[in-house]
């Protein structure tokens, strides 16, 4: 077996293994799927008359806007719940034993990345089944959901570098858990909930300037008005710095824990 | 010769009392254990206060300052959070053997619980203190010592309810793994009700449950003085509400508790 297909086989074992691992834990799971569906409910019912202000972007309804925001708690909170299990794995000793073994150390970071995508993926699914039973419309069609559902997955992914190399750096799963409210914090200070241009500030301009505010919009805009390719651009772009950040976290993050075993 | 047994009481009030130091001293000992349940209710202060602060300016809104209106329910949300972490911290207790040696001490299963909820109601407190200081920094309205006392004690009453709620699942459950179920719950009955906007302004099928949720009553109760004067007639309903929810979650901890270990 050539070296490439080995480790692809060990990143398609380490990402079933970290999928299963979070839905058979709902300490895990709670927070991708439970928490964020709660919110999006509550927050469509108690803020729902918000697209009665003056400023408010044309949509069909407040659950069609919230979507893409419910869609990037999830991510978010996926790439920290594999952090967290990353982190048990090194405090368990399993990450020392596949460190012994015969693969390529990033095929490890990557199976545990590729379990964080397929649950961004699970989420995109998860959310676009609740709107479109209650009612939301997805204004460009498949080829719109179809974009925010590649958008939110490949996110998921990016997010989950970072969450993986603070794991490798600290390997303490207490650590990276404690990152939860951090993770609110990023998306209060984004677009994710509200409109930038009706938000208080100082929470506005750091919305405006926040990388996570194009994703987003690169995930809405398909939804709530069909495909744009300045926002789909500019959400790659976001995506992308997010991704560089993550790898090159995770190599020293990884590097160091070779070092210290 | 035997010493006098002091009445069963007085024993009883004894072994709440080492329980809640007990409480406090894990609080003491390991502050950072604490910041989670700070900061969270602080962080969806800032978040809720920021993102939806335009809400004002729709009609039907009984305040123009959203930081006014959103204050008492991160208060009340913290007390959620405290009140799910004593359930957290039993099921901890329960996992490492401790709560077998209390069920064989001679001391009677309500006065277990009671040190448990009584100490979450007093831990409640620290939350909702640096919440409200950050809000009155950034303009929220004084409530008054009227106001302040009511949201004070709907604070302390509803971290009872939610311990009771989260030592039930605890001793039901017996593992650390329900901690999201206890969070969950406390997080869905507290933002299902009128949490984020007046009654008139909900929409769909949230009116209905704020209509109905008990907590509903408790959120304007604590409200009150932030957004306008504390009456009788505005204090209680929520604590009528709270008198009912304890009843309910407290009886069935209970019956958890006289089950665990029988």
């Amino acid at each position: 077996m050539s070296h490439l297909a080995l480790n692809l086989r060990v990143i398609r074992a380490l990402g079933l293994r970290s999928i299963r691992q979070t839905f058979r834990r709902p300490q895990l799971m709670a927070p991708i799927v439970v928490f964020p569906t709660i919110l999006l409910a509550i927050q469509t019912g108690g803020a729902g008359g918000a697209v009665e202000l003056p400023g408010f972007p044309p949509v069909q309804s407040f659950l069609q806007f919230m979507l893409a925001g419910a869609m990037m708690q999830s991510l978010m909170l996926a790439g920290n719940s594999g952090g967290i299990a990353l982190a048990v794995d090194i405090e368990m000793g399993f990450t020392d034993r596949l460190f012994a073994a015969p693969i390529s150390r990033y095929a490890i970071v990557l199976g545990r990345l590729a379990g964080t995508a397929a649950l961004g993926l699970f989420a995109s699914l998860w959310f676009f089944a609740i709107g479109l039973a209650f009612g939301a419309e997805i204004a460009g069609g498949v080829p719109g959901a179809l974009l925010a559902i590649a958008l939110v997955t490949v996110t998921a992914a990016a997010v989950g570098g970072i969450g993986a190399a603070i794991a490798l750096r600290t390997g303490s799963a207490s650590v990276v858990q404690g990152l939860f409210p951090l993770v609110l914090v990023v998306l209060f200070l984004s677009s994710a909930f509200f409109p930038v241009g009706l938000m208080i500030e100082p929470a506005k301009t750091i919305a405006e300037y926040n990388p996570f505010s194009f994703i987003v919009e690169g995930v809405r805009e398909p939804i709530v008005s069909g495909v744009d390719a300045t926002d789909t651009a500019e959400a790659l772009l976001a995506i992308a710095g997010i991704v560089v950040l993550g790898l090159a976290l995770s190599a020293r993050a990884l590097r160091h824990r070779l070092r210290v075993g | 010769m035997e010493a006098a047994a002091l009445p069963a009481w007085r024993t009883n009030l004894a072994t709440i009392g080492a329980l809640m130091s007990r409480a406090k001293n894990e609080l003491l000992r390991v502050p950072g254990a604490a910041i989670p349940g700070v900061l969270a209710p602080t962080i969806f202060f800032l978040g809720l206060n920021g993102v939806f602060g335009a809400l004002t300016q729709l009609k039907g809104f009984e305040t123009g300052a959203y930081e006014s209106f959103i204050v008492p329910v991160s208060m009340l949300q913290g007390a959620g959070f405290t009140g799910a972490a004593a359930g957290v911290n039993m099921a901890r207790d329960i996992e490492q053997g401790w709560l077998d040696r209390l069920l064989v001490s001679p001391a009677p299963r309500w006065v277990l619980l009671a040190g448990t909820v009584l100490a979450a109601s007093a831990r409640a407190l620290i939350p909702a203190t640096f919440v409200l200081a950050i809000a009155l920094l950034l303009g929220a309205g004084w409530p008054g010592v009227d106001g302040l006392l009511v949201t004070f004690f709907m604070v302390a009453a509803m971290a009872a309810v939610a311990a009771c709620w989260g030592s039930m699942l605890a001793l039901r459950f017996k593992s650390q793994s329900a901690a999201p179920l206890m969070q969950a719950g406390m997080m869905a009955l507290i933002l299902s009700t009128t949490a984020y906007a007046p009654l008139a302004l909900l929409q769909g099928w949230l009116e209905t449950v704020a209509r109905v949720n008990p907590v509903t009553q408790v959120i304007e109760a604590a409200r009150q003085g932030f957004v306008g004067g504390v009456t009788w007639g505005g204090t209680w309903p929520g604590i009528a509400a709270l008198l009912g929810l304890l009843l309910v979650f407290g009886a069935l901890a209970l019956r958890e508790m006289r089950r665990t270990g029988a």
